[in-house]
């Protein structure tokens, strides 16, 4: 009887370990360690990689900053309008997200398109209707060559380039990005699969948690 | 013993008889059927969705069984060469446009229609590869 009571015990406390390591993300990307001067002193400190200012053009024509994105979690993805091999999939799934998240004020959703020259914000704005994404939530992102590229591979460390090989001459990822409050990135997800996506919802369940 | 071995026997044949039974048609249908699923995993689900569902107004479900058999016999043309003009599907509007596959053969066409034809909720039966030689002959 007392084994059995040690050993209930032992479960318990196992248990307990791993449910606290369940409830926090990671921090994805480089990290830094700094030393620098507080109260006089030299502490050592880690910086992290976090997601820095941009300015890019919306489906409304209206300039998005990452100001737009205080005090948020968002999921970042990269696609065009155009596109017939993973988009869809991407965005059937990232809508199925967006529907259970709609109206969250701590919620938003930011997809750049690559095709920079086609996908104008007409255009975006097209797209975003007939998907029946209303409002600014999800916002549709048109930029620069430059800004949209560089935001892909030093930012949300994704890959996203022009191709002449390729049928569609453009080849991206399909990762969800998904970033918190303090813009660090704290998950990356295969928009394309089912499962990976479920993991999202819990993981942003997780994050909205935290402060 | 005997017994039991003869009577396994006369059911063996018994079942071989009714199989064979099975019209040629049947048979060829299974196998478009089953080839028409692999092809249209591979050119037409990343699309229109492992349902059939589509997505949004962008891209239409393949659910109007109704739009479907009015336009078998174009159906083909759509995939081969491509849609442009605006179609009404389960009384909603669609005016994007569809991507032509132009590799696919008259025999692939065949087999994807069946899948298509015989999934989603619709119930159409056999078009076989001679039907879609015709068809494609006469696309527009």
């Amino acid at each position: 009887m007392k084994n059995l009571i040690i050993i209930y015990l032992a479960a318990v406390l196992l248990q307990s370990c791993t449910g606290e390591n369940k409830n926090t993300l990671p921090i994805l990307g480089n990290r830094q360690v700094v030393e620098k001067e507080v109260n006089g002193k030299m502490v050592v400190d880690t910086v992290y990689q976090t997601i820095p200012p941009f300015s890019l053009t919306n489906q409304d024509s209206v300039v998005v900053t990452e100001k737009a994105f205080d005090g948020k979690i968002y999921v970042a993805d990269f696609f065009f309008t155009s596109c017939n091999s993973i988009c869809p999939i991407m965005h059937r799934n990232m809508l199925k997200i967006y529907t259970k998240y709609l109206n969250n004020k701590e919620v938003k959703f930011i997809s750049h398109s690559i095709d920079t020259k086609y996908d104008t914000p007409s255009r975006l704005k097209r797209y975003a209707d007939k998907l029946g994404v209303k409002g600014n939530q999800w916002e549709f992102v048109h930029g620069s060559y430059d800004a949209i590229f560089n935001q892909a591979a030093k930012n949300y460390l994704v890959t996203a380039f022009q191709d002449k090989t390729e049928p569609q001459g453009l080849v991206h990822d399909g990762w969800f990005l998904l970033v918190d409050k303090q813009k660090h990135m704290r998950g990356a997800y295969d928009g394309t699969k089912d499962d990976q996506v479920e993991k999202l919802m819990k993981d942003m369940d997780i994050l909205l948690q935290e402060k | 013993m005997r017994r039991l071995v003869l009577y396994s026997l006369v059911s063996f044949v018994l079942v071989c008889v009714i199989t064979s039974c099975k019209n040629e048609q049947e048979l060829a249908f299974g196998r478009y059927f089953a080839n028409g699923k692999v092809l249209y995993e591979n050119h037409c689900q990343n699309c229109h969705s492992k349902e059939g569902q589509g997505l949004g107004l962008l891209i239409p479900p393949l659910t109007d069984t109704v739009f479907l058999k009015a336009n078998k016999k174009e159906l083909g043309c759509f995939i081969r060469f491509g849609l442009k003009k605006e179609i009404k599907i389960n009384n909603t509007v669609y005016n994007e446009n569809m991507p032509a596959d132009d590799h696919l053969s008259d025999m692939d066409i065949a087999q994807i229609l069946v899948y298509v034809t015989n999934s989603f909720g619709n119930n159409q039966g056999y078009y076989s590869v001679l039907e879609a030689n015709t068809d494609l002959k006469n696309c527009k």
